[in-house]
């Protein structure tokens, strides 16, 4: 079966006073049907930009994208004019996002927000639209539904917040959730809450989910397949088991050994990642990652590696010109 | 209460209420919001006692509190056998040398119009210790110590990073020689590669300097790495301490069962095996806490008595405090 969503090569740069910002560089993957994507990486990696670019979220100016398609339903969303591609947007491909009180209008109760879309997307007449509304408010399980559907976004929790921006993205039943941190300004309590929820619903509705975070924790509970960004570019992809027991780039690596653990047995030193990520307006030639690599060799500084495959495991791909299996490690 | 060469800090039945008014002119005070609600405990010395609650239970106002930067509305702090809560002007101030605090933030924490060697020497000048040319030479020692370049000494905080400001906030918390430092969530705002060299960093000093950590966070993974013993806060009450093993392993309220569970692990194999316990509803406001125990509206256990009485704090056997009636209650202890 042919993929849901295919990425190739996605570029998205900003302009900015201090020159262009390479944010996304050349970005490729594949979504599958009912498949759960976590999408890992700091600040700034291009996690979010990319994700962004692909509903063509992205403000123009300053951000541009400059080359790639994106293939869904046998169409490059990046070439859809802006009636299309508002057709797409929210209905069949919908996305929620790390703040939910920032994303939510203020001024209009939750119900007209949520059915704006299903009046938009599905003609639905404003009675259908309510009990629609009021439907998805339950399925979030969110108490009251009939009463609360009258309530403005200040009157809700956070977490009750972060439901409706579910509910909302849920309504016209989209093939894509793209989830943007949604559990990070979340107590650790709620965000259980919200982990729970998603995975009923993706059993009971079945759509596919990309779930961007830094939170390495959160994704391996959740994911079928993880892939792993640093600046701009994916680094690491695999199934979500062999991301977590058979790491291959040093930055994954490096990031699995930075976090202390609850389950951890004994007090160990943790073992940081030396130095900042890399300014992404002077890109170096080679790999992104070399100044910070504790395995680097003297090709990584002239080349950038591409993504290519692990041997003897299916779908495991690494951007790396180094077997961390196979070398020792050099420590400052 | 407890030999005093061993405890630096201690705690008694803090409470902070911030008051609730009405009327612009007139303002009538028509309530509280209970941010930390009678909590104590101890803090030994060159123990780091790390403090875990989820946002708004009230673990950052306990931290200004015990540093007296709230003028608490009842309880006491003792700081080596002295109470702060009676002291006052100039001998507060002598001892606030002794005390200092990490914050969150390193963006807003940090005067954007100082340069780091203004900083990091501030403190230094307020305690009036060193004479300025010695000042400048102790700033750039203590920039060393926290892995900075020394010669950053003329620069302003916004050519550094995160991490880096983190640093600055650090060296200027060890200017004056503290022996008490509260962390108030130091690495909340950095990226995860980042996180890991600024626990490295406070381990470090703590060893060198014998210094004694309170440190806030909300991650209970990383409180589990850097502390020894471990405090959990609900709604402005502890509702149990104990040695981080412990506490880990053998949690005794529901509230820190459910927080236990609720964290994720990095690990598949772990998470598929993993039984998580989830609470239902949200946390109740401060202004208006639920009678009797203040988890037992999202409690999964609780008892008819928990909606009246108060639980006791109380040591359960091996400095393991604790605060339900559940517990009690199968351990044969009264909860009147």
């Amino acid at each position: 079966m042919a993929p849901l969503l295919q990425v190739r090569g996605l570029t998205t740069i900003f302009d900015t006073q201090d020159g262009v910002v390479h944010a996304v560089n050349g970005v490729s993957f594949d979504l599958n049907e009912g498949e759960t994507l976590g999408v890992v990486g700091e600040s700034g990696c291009g996690k979010s930009v990319s994700m962004l670019s692909i509903l063509r979220l992205i403000p123009e100016p300053p951000g541009r994208i400059v080359g790639g398609e994106v293939l869904f339903e046998g169409r490059d969303l990046l070439k859809l004019d802006q009636n299309e591609i508002r057709k797409i947007r929210g209905n069949k491909i919908a996305m929620i996002f790390q703040d939910p009180m920032t994303s939510l209008n203020p001024v209009l109760t939750i119900g007209q927000q949520i059915s704006e879309a299903l009046e938009l997307h599905l003609n639905m007449t404003k009675e259908e639209a309510r009990q629609r509304t009021i439907e998805l408010l339950r399925l979030v399980h969110i108490p009251e539904a009939e009463s609360r559907v009258n309530d403005y976004p200040h009157q809700f929790s956070g977490g009750m917040r972060q439901r409706v921006m579910i509910a909302m993205a849920l309504s016209c039943n989209p093939k894509v959730l793209i989830a943007d941190e949604p559990t990070t300004a979340l107590d650790v309590t709620i965000q259980a809450q919200i982990v729970d929820l998603v995975k009923e619903l993706r059993r009971e509705l079945g759509m596919a989910i990309i779930w961007i975070t830094h939170d390495l924790g959160i994704v391996a509970g959740l994911a079928h397949r993880v892939q792993v960004m640093y600046a701009g570019y994916i680094v690491e992809r695999a199934n979500v088991h062999d991301l977590y027991a058979n790491p291959r780039h040093p930055y994954t690596l490096g990031l699995l050994r930075s976090l202390p653990r609850l389950d951890a047995r004994t007090r160990e030193k943790l073992t940081p990642i030396e130095g900042l990520p890399p300014d992404l307006i002077t890109l170096p030639l080679g790999c992104p990652f070399y100044p910070r690599c504790s395995y680097r060799v003297p090709r990584c500084l002239d080349e950038n590696p591409a993504l290519h495959a692990v041997d003897g495991q299916d779908g495991h791909e690494v951007a790396c010109w180094v077997d961390v299996t196979q070398r020792e490690e050099i420590r400052a | 209460m407890s030999d005093s060469t061993q405890t630096l800090v201690e705690v008694r039945n803090l409470k902070m209420y911030f008051p609730i008014t009405r009327g612009i002119v007139i303002q009538r005070h028509i309530g509280d919001i209970k941010a930390v609600d009678g909590i104590s405990f101890t803090i030994r010395r060159g123990e780091t006692l790390g403090l875990v609650g989820e946002s708004g239970c009230g673990k950052s106002t306990a931290g200004r509190a015990i540093l007296q930067l709230y003028r608490p509305t009842a309880g006491e702090v003792y700081f080596d056998g002295q109470n702060l809560t009676t002291m006052k002007g100039e001998s507060l101030r002598r001892m606030r040398r002794r005390m200092q605090m990490i914050f969150q933030d390193p963006y807003a924490s940090l005067n954007p119009r100082m340069t780091v060697g203004n900083i990091v020497g501030e403190p230094l000048e307020v305690h009036n210790l060193l004479s300025p040319k010695e000042r400048r030479a102790r700033v750039m020692e203590l920039l060393e110590i926290v892995g900075l370049n020394p010669y950053f000494v003329n620069r302003y905080p916004h050519e550094f990073s995160g991490g880096q400001r983190q640093r600055i906030g650090v060296a200027r918390a060890l200017a004056v020689q503290p022996e008490f430092i509260v962390c108030d969530e130091p690495i909340s705002a950095l990226d995860v590669s980042i996180q890991a060299q600024i626990i490295n960093l406070l381990e470090e000093l703590q060893e060198r300097f014998s210094l004694t950590y309170l440190f806030i966070a909300h991650d209970l993974s990383v409180v589990r790495h850097i502390s020894n013993r471990v405090a959990v806060m609900y709604l402005g009450k502890l509702v149990e301490l104990a040695d981080r093993a412990t506490l880990y392993e053998n949690p005794l309220h529901p509230y820190t069962q459910a927080l236990l569970s609720a964290v994720p692990i990095p690990d598949p194999a772990v998470e598929a095996r993993r039984k998580r316990i989830i609470l239902t509803g949200d946390v109740p406001s401060p202004a208006n806490p639920p009678k009797g125990c203040h988890f037992s509206t999202r409690c999964p256990v609780k008892l008819p008595i928990c909606d009246s009485v108060d639980p006791i704090w109380r040591d359960v056997g091996g400095d393991h405090w604790v605060a339900c009636h559940r517990v009690d209650r199968e351990l044969g202890l009264t909860s009147e």
